[in-house]
C-alpha cells in the first residue's frame, strides 16, 4: 500500500501504524452515559466502500492523518491531518 | 571417438541449432551419476539431451514421473538442489541453470528412483480416494498425535530441507518506476519498448534468464526477420537507454495494493556459489505507476487414462526443448492434440528428426496445415485412451473415430490441450477470471485503472496479437502515467494465429483413477468425481478435500482441467462452477529472500546505552529490552553465580550508594503554554498544579481504564514538562501523546519532542548519594531542606557541563537520577565509579533494580501487564475526581470495581529457603488446584538479600484483607507449589522515610 501522507508525499505503508476508524466521536463529558463511552471505546462499523480511518505517520513525520480509504478496492480516496479537521466535541474536556 | 567426447556425448542432443553454446561442455550429477550439458541448458534440458526422463515419484502413489513443462509451471520435475548446507528441497528442473558441477538428487522415493518401495501405495489407490486422511484418521483422538501425525508427516513431503544455517546472502532493495513490465515475450518486449521511447522509466522483468518467452521455442518471423533477431534487437534498444532496466531471472510473485509489486532476483542461483560480495537473491520491491502484465500463458494438459508416464510432455516444452535447446526429446512421438497450436509440434519434431508416429486429434477434421506434415499419420476424430511403459512411456493406445483401438509404439508423447492465459498476478488484487467461451480459457476479469494486460495473459493469443496488444499497452501505460505518446506501428508477424480453431476444453470420454488432473498431489478425474458426489460442489470445498492445486506448483497446469471435470459431474458449466483465488507467491519465495538482511541479532536494530562501553569494560552480563542492551548485573571477583553478584549490588545500595544507567526509561518534552493541560488530560492524577522544579508520579490510563504505564513527570520550566516513561512502552506512550493532542485536542498550543537518546541518565541511590553527588555538582546544594524528595533542578556539573538532577527513588532509598547530555554518558560514569568506590559505590544493573523494586512493591512490566487497574495496583487516590481524563469513563464500569478483584500484594516464603516463582497460580491452603479456586497470580519474584529469602509480588482476590494469611502459590509447569504469606505490596520502609531523608 501507498498512503498520501500531506506532509511528506506518496509512501509506504510500513511508515505508518494503523489504528481504526476516524469516525467515533470521544464523548464531551466523562459523566455521559456509558453506553455512549462503551460505544466510542469498543464498538466499530465494517463498512464495505468509504471509511475514513486513522494512521500515524511513525517513521515519517509522526503527524496523525485521516486517511479516506474504500474498504472494497482499497482505493484511497484522500488524506488530510487529523489536526487539521474540526475539533471533536471532547475537547472540553479540557477545559 | 576419444575418450573425452564419448563421455561428454549427449546422446539425444541435435547437432545443430538451439541456444546453447556447444563449445563448452558442462559437468553435472543427477543421483550421483555425472553427466554433460552446456551452457544455456537448464538441468531439465540437459537430463533430457541425456535420454532421462524420469526424475522423480508422485507425492501419494509414488509413480514414476518425467518433465513435463519448460517453465516454472513444471509439477513433476522436482529435485534436490545442491548439498549440505545448500541443499534445496522442491527445486522444478525446469528452471533450475545449469552451471559446471551442479548436484541434483530425485526425492521422494526410496531406494532408489526406479526402484521405489512407497509404489505400493499405487496398488493400493482404491483406498486412497479424495479424502482419505479425513475419513481415515479420524479416531481414537489420542491416536492423531502419537500415531496418525508422524506416520503421515513420514510418508508425506518431498524433498527434505538443509538442517544447517543459510550460508548465502539475501538482501532487499527498492525500484520506483513509471511502467513495470512483467514478462518479456513478443507482448513484453513491444510494451516495453513502445514505453521506453515514450520517456517513460521502465522495467521489465523476466523470469527466465534470457528474454523472450515462447519466441524462444518458435521459428516465427518478425518484420521479416528470425523473431530471436527482433528479441535481440529490441534487448539491445532498451539496454541502451538509461531510464530502462531489465531484470532478467526475476519473477515478479505478487501484485499489492496501488502498484507495488513484490519480485525476486535469482542474482547467484545459476552459479555453483554467490561471488564475494554477491547476494544469492534480491528481494525487490517494486513501485510502478502503471503495470503491463505481459506473462503469456500456460499450456493446459489432456486428461486420459495414464497420461502421467515418463515420456509424455507437453506438445509446447516439446518444442522448447527441440527449438532452444537442441534436444530431441523422444525418436518415435505421438502428438495428441485439441488445440491446433499442436501442429507446430509435429513440424518441430520433424525437423529435429524424430518420427511422428501419429497426429491425435479428436475433433474431425485438420485444418490445411496438415496436409502438409510428411509422413505422420494424421488421426481426426480419434483420442488416446491408454498408455503403456512403467519407467517411461513405450506406446499408446489409440480409438479411432470408428471406435476401433490400436497400439502405437512411442517413446514421447505430445498433449496440446489448449492454453490458459497466466492470470495468476492480475487475481492478487482481489480481480475474479472470467470464463472465455471463445478461448475456452479464463481471462482476467475486471481490474484498477493502472494494471493493464497485454498478449496470451490476457487471452489475445497468437504473436501478431501480442505484438499489437504490447504496443497498445506499452503506449497507454506510459500516456496514463504522463508522457507523450509516441506513435509506434507494430511489428508484422509471420506466424499462424496459435488458436486456428481450439476444442472448448474437451475431455476424453471415459476418465478413471488413473487420469491424472493433477500431477504433483496425484488427484484424478475420479477424485474429483468422488468429491463432487460426496457433496463437495463448490470449487472452494473440492479444491481443499480432494488436495487439488494445493502442490507446490499451485495448480498451474490442473486449475481448469479440474474445474471442467467437476462441471461436468456436477451437470454446471464452467463459468457456473467458477475459479479458486489465485494468491501471492506465483511461484515459491525463498525465506532467505523476504528476510532479506535481518536475520539473528540484525533483525532489528541493537540500541546501547550511554555507559554501554564502559559497562563492556567491567564485564557486565547484558539483558535485551526490547531493542535496548542493558546491564543485567556486573560479576564481581570471586563470585560464584550471577545471584552473588546480585546480592552484592543490592547491598551496596541500602547500605552505601550504587549507581545504575536508566538512561532507556522513555523521556518526552512536553512545552508550550497549554502543556499542563494536555498532561492533565493524558495522566489519571494532576499534573498542572506542579509547581516549578518539583516533579511527580504519574500514571497514565488507556480509554478501556487499564493502566497504561507510569512514569515521573518534572516541570522545569512555567511550559515545559520532562516525563519519563517505562522503557518498555516509550514508543506506544509517545504515539498516545501524539493522538491525544493531534487528534483530541488539536487547538492545543502543545510541542512533544522524544528526547530519549538525548540525555544520559544516572540512577545514584544509596544512604551515601548525596555524599558522592557533592563531589561532582558545581555548588549546588543537595540537602533535603533546598531540594527535597521529588525535586527537580537544572545544574551544572564538573565546572560546567549542563545537567538536570532530579531527586527520585526508585529503589526506597535516599536517591537522585542526573542526566547529562549523552555524549558526556560514558564520562561522568568512570567519574562517579571514581569518585564513589571509597564511598563503597557499586554499579547495579538490572537485576538488582528489580530486587530493590519488588522490596518496595513498585509496580513494573509484570505488574502494568495491560490487564490492571490503578485500584488493582492500590493506586487509585491517584484517580483525580475534578477532571476529564483519558480512562476516567469506564472506569465506571461494574468490573473495575468488582470487590473480588485479584490488587496487588506481596508474598514471603513461610519455609524461609523456598524458591517463589513468577508465574505461580495463588489457591487457598489445601484447595484443590482447579480454575474455581484460582485467587491471583505472582507476577514478579526474588531473592532478597534483605530480607534473606524469596519475595513476590502478585495479585491476590481481597488481598488487602488478607494481610498475614497463608496461601498457596502453585506452579504446576515448573512443579513448584510454596505455602507464602501474604503482605503488604511494600515491604521495606513503608513509611518511605528514607527516601525523604
Amino acid at each position: 500500500m501507498r498512503l498520501p501522507c500531506p506532509h511528506c508525499g506518496e509512501r509506504g505503508n510500513e511508515e505508518f501504524v494503523f489504528l481504526g476508524s476516524a469516525d467515533p466521536v470521544r464523548p464531551a463529558d466523562s459523566e455521559a452515559p456509558i453506553e455512549d463511552w462503551i460505544d466510542y471505546v469498543f464498538l466499530r462499523d465494517n463498512p464495505a466502500g468509504a471509511n475514513r480511518e486513522l494512521w500515524h505517520h511513525t517513521y515519517g513525520c509522526r503527524s496523525w492523518i485521516v486517511v479516506r480509504r474504500d474498504t472494497r478496492t482499497h482505493e484511497i480516496l484522500g488524506a488530510e491531518p487529523a489536526r487539521s479537521l474540526p475539533p471533536p466535541a471532547s475537547t472540553s474536556a479540557a477545559k | 571417438m576419444t575418450p573425452q567426447t564419448q563421455h561428454t556425448s549427449q546422446p539425444f542432443r541435435l547437432a545443430s541449432g538451439g541456444l546453447i553454446d556447444r563449445a563448452t561442455a558442462m559437468p553435472f550429477t543427477f543421483d550421483g551419476r555425472e553427466y554433460y550439458g552446456h551452457p544455456g541448458d537448464t538441468l531439465a534440458s540437459a537430463l533430457l539431451a541425456n535420454g532421462i526422463h524420469l526424475t522423480g515419484r508422485s507425492f501419494k502413489y509414488h509413480r514414476p514421473r518425467g518433465i513435463l513443462y519448460a517453465g516454472p509451471e513444471e509439477p513433476n520435475a522436482l529435485v534436490e538442489l545442491r548439498t549440505g548446507a545448500r541443499r534445496e528441497p522442491n527445486t522444478r528442473a525446469t528452471v533450475a541453470e545449469l552451471y559446471p558441477g551442479l548436484t541434483a538428487c530425485s526425492q521422494n522415493r526410496w531406494p532408489s528412483l526406479a526402484f521405489d518401495v512407497m509404489a505400493v501405495n499405487g496398488l493400493a489407490a482404491p483406498i486412497f480416494p479424495a479424502g482419505f486422511y479425513y475419513k481415515t484418521f479420524m479416531w481414537p483422538a489420542a491416536f492423531w498425535e502419537k500415531v496418525y501425525e508422524p506416520l503421515i508427516r513420514r510418508a508425506a513431503g518431498l524433498g527434505r530441507a538443509a538442517r544447517e544455517p543459510d550460508p548465502d546472502s539475501y538482501e532487499r532493495s527498492h525500484l520506483f518506476c513509471d511502467v513495470l513490465v512483467i514478462g518479456s515475450g513478443a507482448a513484453g518486449l513491444a510494451a516495453a519498448r513502445a514505453a521506453a521511447r515514450s520517456g517513460a522509466r521502465v522495467v521489465l522483468c523476466e523470469q527466465d534468464f534470457r528474454l523472450g518467452g515462447h519466441l524462444l521455442s518458435s521459428r516465427d518471423e518478425i518484420d521479416g526477420k528470425p523473431a530471436l533477431g527482433w528479441v535481440a534487437e529490441v534487448e539491445g534498444e532498451l539496454a541502451a537507454q538509461s531510464k530502462v532496466r531489465v531484470l532478467r531471472r526475476t519473477t515478479v510473485f505478487g501484485l499489492f495494493d496501488h502498484g507495488v509489486c513484490g519480485a525476486v532476483e535469482r542474482v547467484s542461483d545459476h552459479l555453483d556459489e554467490a561471488p564475494p560480495f554477491t547476494v544469492r537473491q534480491r528481494y525487490w520491491k517494486i513501485v510502478a505507476r502503471h503495470i503491463v502484465v505481459a506473462t503469456g500463458a500456460i499450456e493446459r494438459p489432456i486428461v486420459f487414462p495414464q497420461n502421467d508416464r515418463p515420456g509424455i510432455m507437453m506438445a509446447s516444452a516439446v518444442r522448447s526443448y527441440v527449438e532452444r535447446f537442441a534436444i530431441v526429446p523422444g525418436r518415435r512421438a505421438v502428438v495428441f492434440m485439441v488445440d491446433d497450436s499442436g501442429w507446430s509440434t509435429v513440424e518441430a519434431l520433424q525437423r529435429a528428426g524424430a518420427s511422428v508416429a501419429a497426429v491425435v486429434d479428436p475433433r474431425e477434421e485438420a485444418p490445411e496445415r496438415a496436409r502438409s506434415i510428411g509422413d505422420a499419420k494424421v488421426l481426426c476424430g480419434a483420442t488416446v485412451t491408454g498408455t503403456r511403459g512403467r519407467l517411461r512411456l513405450s506406446g499408446v493406445t489409440i480409438k479411432d473415430r470408428q471406435g476401433r483401438e490400436q497400439y502405437i509404439e512411442a517413446d514421447l508423447l505430445a498433449m496440446a490441450g489448449g492454453w490458459d492465459p497466466a492470470l495468476h498476478l492480475t487475481s492478487h488484487l482481489g480481480s475474479k477470471p472470467k470464463w472465455d467461451e471463445s478461448i475456452a480459457a479464463f481471462v482476467p476479469g475486471s481490474l484498477p485503472s493502472h494494471i493493464d494486460v497485454a498478449g496470451a495473459a490476457a487471452g489475445r493469443f497468437g504473436l501478431d496479437a501480442a505484438l499489437k496488444d504490447g504496443v497498445r499497452a506499452g503506449s497507454e501505460a506510459a500516456h496514463h502515467a504522463g508522457f507523450a505518446s509516441v506513435s509506434l506501428a507494430p511489428p508484422a508477424a509471420s506466424a499462424l494465429p496459435m488458436h486456428t480453431r481450439c476444442a472448448p476444453s474437451w475431455r476424453a470420454a471415459k476418465l478413471d483413477a488413473k487420469s491424472f488432473v493433477d500431477f504433483q498431489n496425484d488427484v484424478t478425474a475420479a477424485d474429483i468425481a468422488l468429491a463432487a458426489r460426496e457433496g463437495y460442489r463448490s470449487v472452494e470445498h473440492a479444491k481443499r478435500y480432494t488436495t487439488l492445486g494445493m502442490a507446490t506448483d499451485q495448480g498451474k497446469s490442473s486449475g481448469v482441467n479440474g474445474l471442467a471435470i467437476l462441471a461436468d459431474v456436477t451437470g454446471r458449466t464452467i463459468a457456473e462452477t467458477g475459479t479458486t483465488t489465485f494468491r501471492p507467491p506465483y511461484t515459491a519465495v525463498a525465506f532467505g529472500a523476504i528476510a532479506g538482511r535481518e536475520t539473528g541479532k540484525a533483525l532489528r536494530p541493537t540500541r546501547l546505552t550511554p555507559t554501554h562501553q564502559w559497562a563492556a569494560e567491567r564485564n557486565a552480563v547484558f539483558v535485551e529490552v526490547g531493542q535496548w542492551l542493558r546491564a543485567q548485573w556486573y560479576p564481581g571477583p570471586g563470585e560464584a553465580d550471577w545471584r552473588e553478584s546480585v546480592n552484592r549490588e543490592v547491598r551496596a545500595v541500602r547500605s552505601t550508594v550504587g549507581v545504575c544507567d536508566v538512561s532507556t526509561l522513555g523521556k518526552i518534552e512536553v512545552m508550550g503554554p497549554d502543556a499542563g493541560r494536555l498532561l492533565d488530560f493524558v495522566y489519571a492524577n494532576t499534573v498542572s498544579t506542579l509547581k516549578v522544579g518539583r516533579m511527580r508520579y504519574g500514571l497514565m490510563l488507556r480509554e478501556d481504564g487499564h493502566v497504561m504505564d507510569d512514569g515521573t513527570v518534572a516541570r522545569i520550566g512555567e511550559d515545559r514538562y520532562f516525563l519519563t516513561t517505562s522503557t518498555a512502552h516509550a514508543e506506544q506512550v509517545l504515539r498516545h501523546l501524539e493522538f491525544c493532542h493531534q487528534v483530541l485536542m488539536p487547538s492545543l498550543d502543545v510541542a512533544i519532542v522524544p528526547v530519549t537518546e538525548r540525555w544520559a541518565q544516572l540512577a545514584v541511590a544509596g544512604p551515601r548519594s548525596r555524599e558522592l553527588l557533592a563531589k561532582v555538582v558545581d555548588g549546588f546544594d543537595l540537602s533535603t531542606a533546598q531540594f527535597p524528595h521529588l525535586s527537580v533542578a537544572e545544574i551544572t556539573i564538573c565546572n560546567g557541563i549542563p545537567a538536570r538532577i532530579y531527586r527520585v527513588s526508585f529503589s526506597g532509598e535516599l536517591g537522585y537520577e542526573v542526566g547529562v547530555p549523552a555524549d558526556y554518558g560514558d564520562a561522568f560514569i568512570r567519574l562517579l565509579v571514581r569518585e564513589g568506590e571509597p564511598l563503597g559505590l557499586e554499579p547495579y544493573g538490572t537485576e538488582a533494580m528489580t530486587v530493590l523494586r519488588v522490596e518496595k512493591g513498585f509496580p513494573a512490566t509484570g505488574e502494568l501487564n495491560g490487564q490492571t487497574t490503578a485500584r488493582d495496583l492500590g493506586l487509585e487516590r491517584l484517580l483525580s475526581t475534578k477532571k476529564d481524563y483519558i480512562g476516567r469513563a469506564l472506569q465506571r464500569l461494574p468490573a473495575f470495581n468488582e470487590p473480588d478483584r485479584p490488587v496487588l500484594v506481596s508474598f514471603a516464603p513461610v519455609n524461609a529457603s523456598d524458591i517463589l516463582r513468577a508465574g505461580s497460580h495463588i489457591l487457598d491452603l489445601g484447595a484443590a488446584a482447579r480454575i474455581e479456586n484460582d485467587l491471583g497470580y505472582m507476577t514478579s519474584a526474588v531473592y532478597s538479600p534483605t530480607f534473606g529469602h524469596h519475595i513476590g509480588l502478585g495479585f491476590l482476590k481481597r488481598g488487602r484483607d488478607r494481610i498475614g494469611e497463608r496461601v498457596r502459590a502453585y506452579d504446576p509447569v515448573r512443579n513448584c507449589d510454596v505455602v507464602v504469606e501474604v503482605g503488604p505490596p511494600c515491604r521495606y520502609d513503608s513509611d518511605g522515610g528514607l527516601a525523604r531523608a
